[in-house]
């Protein structure tokens, strides 16, 4: 190898760390660097003024285990992801074929399938106070109509995740069904001609060409609202706040209030690790997904 | 297919469109109706309850709303010039440039998709706190602005302009940063268009972060602000929430009614889908 394209190589890496390093200082200092040292925290005991902490091994995972609260939220989280995260995208592809669809006043359909969106999560669950106060509240007003009960639908635990639920799924379906619009304008429309001609009803063109082409709009879509149902808890500061007795508690507001409310931080960091590993897993999955979508193209 | 015979199945599409968007907005018209009505018959649809603007008049006393909304401008502007820039360098440098160590990185980068700044609250508050940034726009803004979403999709436009582009420029005699910005930030347009949206959206509507790292006014956002005054323990009723909720809803549901087109456009055209 000669000088002169030693040099090059040279100062073709130095260009590439000099662009990158901003990018790089960032990323340590908000998310490599915070993860090591949540897992280290989540290790110690919590120090008080006179005992400082210590190493205290698994300990502060062994009493998460331990506390039923772990298990409540836990189950809570799944639940919650199991309902919002299939109806949310499936809610998103018939708003899109909708707002595709040859039908009158389409772009007033199509802002009003949106505008949930364009509000802040804070916003939404102040919305949805109307419907859910007990007695006043909109829905207790139409079923007293009928001479239903009023229910007091965020403060009983049968009904408070249910309620939070359905903020969740309204606040999301709009912004999935813009990924289905767009990946529905990329399909030929003589695709659907040719399934015409050879005799194929709506639903076989459904489920024989539309759903496979969209599959990976879907996949991409699906890991998003499931990130989502982690990170989204916006709405649980106004609606409920994790109450009736953590009903409707999702694992990162209890990270939020054990460690902003009780000041107990080591065992947030170990409730944050483990949330982590999961999100790592995810991953995983994400990163298929990733080359599949390269693949397709 | 002919748009002109009558098909139950466009009459049922038509109906079924209808309703769900009817139902969708509904909780919005409930709140504008709230909002203009007296606090005691907000909620009671059947009466002729007179119209009033009492509720906006009280909600705009209770709280400096002018003061959040300038908050939240500087906090989106920050985050997506800083974005931008950041995302811009480093998705050049994972799309043109080999060095050692390349791959990893990039793997890295990705990484932070799933570590999500939400979930790292309680150490990335220790952090600003280190870096004397509490209670600051720079604070509420700086996790975000190394967006590894951003950094991947810049790669991805920066990938797929022509070398051929690239070569006529160095024959022209740009130099690397006036190839970067002559030749690529103009080819991914529509790209940064579709991210700026996204950003913006994202942190005007964000909560949870800047609750956590503002304790005075003179940084809090909108978001922040809205939910103190919705809270309980201030006593506003729920007609005056409503009014300021929809005050503070105004601006972006409006420029999101007028760039709707734009909006979605500049999703198609960046191949996010």
């Amino acid at each position: 190898m000669d000088d002169l394209s030693r040099y090059q190589r040279r100062r073709h890496a130095l260009y590439g760390w000099m662009l990158l390093s901003p990018a790089l200082i960032l990323l340590s200092l908000f998310a490599f660097i915070p993860s090591i040292t949540t897992l280290c925290a989540s290790l110690m005991s919590r120090g008080t003024a006179r005992r400082p902490s210590v190493f205290a091994g698994l300990e502060n995972y062994a009493d998460l285990f331990a506390d039923p609260v772990f298990a409540t939220v836990v189950v809570n989280n799944l639940l919650y992801a199991a309902v919002t995260v299939p109806v949310s995208v499936g809610l998103a592809l018939v708003m899109a074929l909708w707002a595709n669809a040859r039908i009158p006043a389409r772009g007033l359909v199509r802002c009003a399938y949106f505008t949930p969106v364009m509000l802040p999560m804070v916003a939404a669950a102040n919305l949805w106070l109307f419907f859910y106060t007990p007695g006043l509240g909109v829905i207790d007003s139409i079923t007293g109509l009928f001479g239903i009960a009023p229910v007091n639908w965020l403060g009983q635990p049968q009904t408070a995740l249910w309620a939070v639920m359905a903020v969740t799924v309204w606040k999301e379906s709009g912004f999935f069904m813009i990924f289905y619009l767009a990946a529905l304008q990329t399909i030929p429309p003589d695709l659907k001609e040719a399934a015409g001609i050879e005799g194929a009803g709506r639903l076989t063109y459904a489920r024989r060409v539309l759903l496979p082409l969209l599959m990976p709009t879907t996949l991409f879509i699906f890991v998003n609202a499931l990130i989502n149902s982690v990170k989204l808890i916006d709405h649980l500061f106004i609606l409920t706040k994790g109450g009736p007795d953590n009903a409707s508690k999702l694992v990162l507001y209890w990270i939020w209030e054990m460690a902003f409310a009780y000041f107990d931080s080591p065992h947030a960091a170990a409730l944050t690790i483990l949330v982590l590993l999961l999100l790592g897993g995810v991953a995983v999955i994400q990163f298929r997904v990733l080359e599949k979508r390269i693949h397709y193209r | 297919m002919s748009a002109h015979r009558f098909s139950w199945d466009g009459a049922l599409d038509t109906a079924g469109a209808w309703t769900l968007a009817l139902l969708w907005v509904s909780p919005l018209l409930f709140a504008v109706w709230a909002a203009f009505h007296p606090p005691g018959t907000a909620l009671d649809f059947a009466s002729g309850a007179p119209w009033t603007l009492d509720n906006f008049r009280t909600a705009w006393a209770a709280a400096p709303w002018l003061v959040y909304m300038r908050n939240s401008l500087l906090l989106v502007g920050f985050i997506l010039i800083g974005q931008l820039t950041l995302c811009t360098l480093a998705g050049y440098a994972f799309a043109r440039f080999s060095f050692p160590g390349r791959d990893i990185l990039f793997i890295l980068v990705l990484l932070q998709l799933f570590i999500l700044p939400e979930v790292l609250i309680v150490e990335n508050y220790a952090m600003t706190a280190r870096l004397g940034l509490f209670d600051s726009i720079a604070g509420m803004g700086l996790p975000y602005v190394a967006s590894a979403f951003g950094i991947f999709l810049l790669r991805q436009s920066f990938k797929s302009v022509p070398p051929e582009l690239e070569e006529a420029a160095r024959v022209e005699g740009c130099s690397w940063m006036g190839v970067l910005w002559r030749v690529y930030v103009p080819a991914a347009r529509p790209v940064y268009l579709a991210y700026a949206l996204i950003s913006v959206s994202t942190h005007w509507n964000n909560f949870l972060w800047p609750l956590i790292v503002t304790n005075s006014d003179k940084t809090r956002p909108l978001t922040v602000g809205l939910s103190l005054f919705g809270a309980p323990e201030s006593g506003a009723d729920i007609a005056v929430i409503g009014a300021a909720t929809m005050m503070t809803g105004a601006p972006v549901l409006l420029a999101f009614l007028i760039f709707q087109r734009h909006f979605i456009q500049a999703f198609l055209r960046a191949g996010i889908r």
